[in-house]
């Protein structure tokens, strides 16, 4: 616990899905659901700082002035972020640094979005100096054949089978079950991925998330107003890491064509290792300290890739952590708890607030019929497009 | 009708075609695809490159395919759609580059760290003829391989 800290002092969530409705309505329902489980008022709220959206329109630009006007105008501070997928975490990020400031007392930080159907594809128009563009018109470059490509590392590298994906998939969808927020509460079978079509091999649909309309809030003080509040032990926010990469950047990343080159020497470790390394750090808290872990599965194999690069085990062991029963929920570090991104569907700007809303419910015992007993701290993580990434961690 | 590159600049044709890199002529850390402007090592101030081949030949970091049709802007080169193998492609220079795989060969034919080689191949046709991609070609056959 440091003197960096900040209070979560509420958390709510639009439930996700494909409904079709304005990302600002879903964007003040989880608003609404933040404020009445922090008991601060909407109007005692001094800043707001939205996730943005670049599907929905200059509303999406100016998410948080949106949000602003849709909960009514009551004069607070506005920011708006993009992060690609840590968005949220870097939304929430700007809210901590201006408590931290002494700048703002309370903050309420909302993202949401609408997403459209099937793959994500670039903007429109003839874009030759856009990598985003280019890896789809040269290559025919989509994303889950990124996650593909990192599926099949894990093959020839570490011996891990399409069998191991679908079981992180099979955990997901039981973990989600009782998650009233998730789109898809299912039970999933490993023969149901196996024989689901396959879509960049070795992956199948079912190991791919799909995206989906959702939104996420948090309200945030300074631990000086929770006490104010009368809240004795709030959930802190201990790390925000939002770090860049460091050059040379040696992975393949979406959406680039290339790695940067490296001299001879592959550097010490990679950008997704130095995300959560930073959160860490930051938090003086250390991996085995670690009770759950909520990553970024846009596909069943990268929840491996994830356990690895914020250290709950070594390099090639996380099929074995997997194959043990120690990722579920009971075990001894349960990885998406609630349901990950197999259950809801990725909706961008609200994915990573949707990540602390999770953990915080997690660490509040609140987290019904997917709780993990005597969660103390926990891990968020995701990586975006154009060297964005984030990790947060939380603690009780 | 006549045949030529998709994009100006990042590759040869004929019988050894290479991408081509920026080299810098400060740091000599080598890019692609092409750049110019600024260096982007931290440590570096440069501001001049001169064009280089890179490696004609390199070692598979992952592989994959598309089995499904991308979406827009890519222009598939058949109808019905005909599903086809991609890589990425460690290089010499420290540098992977993804591209997709020549004609003929699927991800059956590749493994991590097998070794490739850049060809030019047709990406798809259109009212000015045939548009260019490079490709990586497999170099071992797998078969060869466990013979060794």
């Amino acid at each position: 616990m440091s003197s960096n800290d900040v209070a979560v002092l509420g958390v709510g969530m639009h439930p996700w899905g494909k409904w079709g409705k304005p990302f600002t309505e879903y964007g003040v329902v989880a608003a609404r659901a933040a404020l009445a489980d922090s008991g601060v008022a909407w109007q005692d709220v001094d800043l707001i700082v939205g996730g943005e959206t670049v599907r929905n329109g200059y509303g999406g630009y100016v998410a948080g002035a949106t949000f602003a006007q849709a909960l009514g105008w009551n004069g607070a501070r506005v920011a708006t972020s993009y992060a690609a997928c840590a968005t949220g975490a870097q939304a929430l990020d700007t809210a901590r640094a201006r408590i931290l400031a002494g700048l703002s007392e309370v903050a309420l930080v909302v993202g949401a979005d609408t997403t459209p159907k099937g793959f994500l594809a670039p903007n429109a128009g003839e874009r030759w100096d856009d990598p985003d563009w280019l890896r789809f018109r040269l290559l025919g470059m989509t994303n889950p054949a990124y996650f593909a490509l990192y599926a099949r590392r894990r093959m020839d590298l570490y011996g891990a089978t399409q069998e191991d994906f679908a079981a992180v998939k099979v955990k997901n969808a039981r973990h989600g079950l009782a998650n009233p927020n998730a789109r898809y509460k299912k039970e999933v079978s490993v023969e149901d991925v196996m024989s689901s079509a396959v879509v960049s091999d070795p992956l199948h649909l079912l190991d791919i998330c799909a995206t989906s309309d959702g939104a996420a809030a948090v309200v945030v003080a300074s631990t000086e107003y929770a006490a104010r509040m009368g809240i004795a032990k709030p959930v802190r926010v201990n790390a925000i890491s939002t770090v860049t990469p460091t050059f040379p950047n040696t992975v393949m990343d979406m959406p680039q064509l290339s790695t940067d080159a490296h001299g001879g020497t592959e550097p010490e470790r990679t950008f997704k290792e130095s995300i959560g390394d930073a959160a860490y750090e930051e938090a003086g808290i250390a991996p085995e300290d670690v009770s759950l872990a909520e990553v970024y599965d846009l596909s069943t194999a990268l929840e491996l890739d994830w356990m690895e690069d914020v250290s709950l085990c070594k390099r090639g062991e996380a099929e074995s952590l997997l194959r043990a029963g120690e990722t579920t929920i009971g075990g001894r570090i349960p990885v998406n708890p609630s349901g990950g991104l197999a259950c809801f569907g990725e909706a961008v700007p609200a994915q990573a607030l949707a990540q602390v809303c999770e953990v915080t419910w997690q660490l509040r015992g609140q987290a019904e019929g997917r709780q993990v007993e005597g969660a103390k701290v926990g891990i968020t993580a995701n990586q975006g497009l154009f060297g964005h990434g984030s990790s947060v961690i939380l603690s009780r | 009708m006549s045949a030529r590159p998709a994009i100006d600049g990042w590759f040869t044709t004929g019988d050894a075609p290479a991408l081509l890199g920026s080299r810098c002529t400060t740091c000599a850390t080598t890019y692609f695809p092409p750049t110019a402007g600024f260096c982007r090592n931290p440590a570096c101030d440069g501001q001049d490159f001169e064009t280089v081949e890179l490696s004609r030949r390199g070692q598979v970091w992952s592989y994959t395919d598309a089995q499904y049709q991308p979406p827009p802007p890519y222009v598939p080169r058949t109808d019905p759609y005909e599903p086809f193998a991609l890589a990425a492609v460690e290089l010499a220079e420290g540098i992977t580059v993804l591209g997709q795989v020549a004609d003929g060969y699927g991800v059956g034919d590749l493994r991590v760290g097998a070794e490739v080689e850049l060809v030019v191949e047709t990406l798809n046709t259109d009212d000015d003829g045939d548009q260019l991609i490079w490709r990586w070609k497999p170099v071992t056959e797998l078969g060869e391989e466990a013979d060794q």
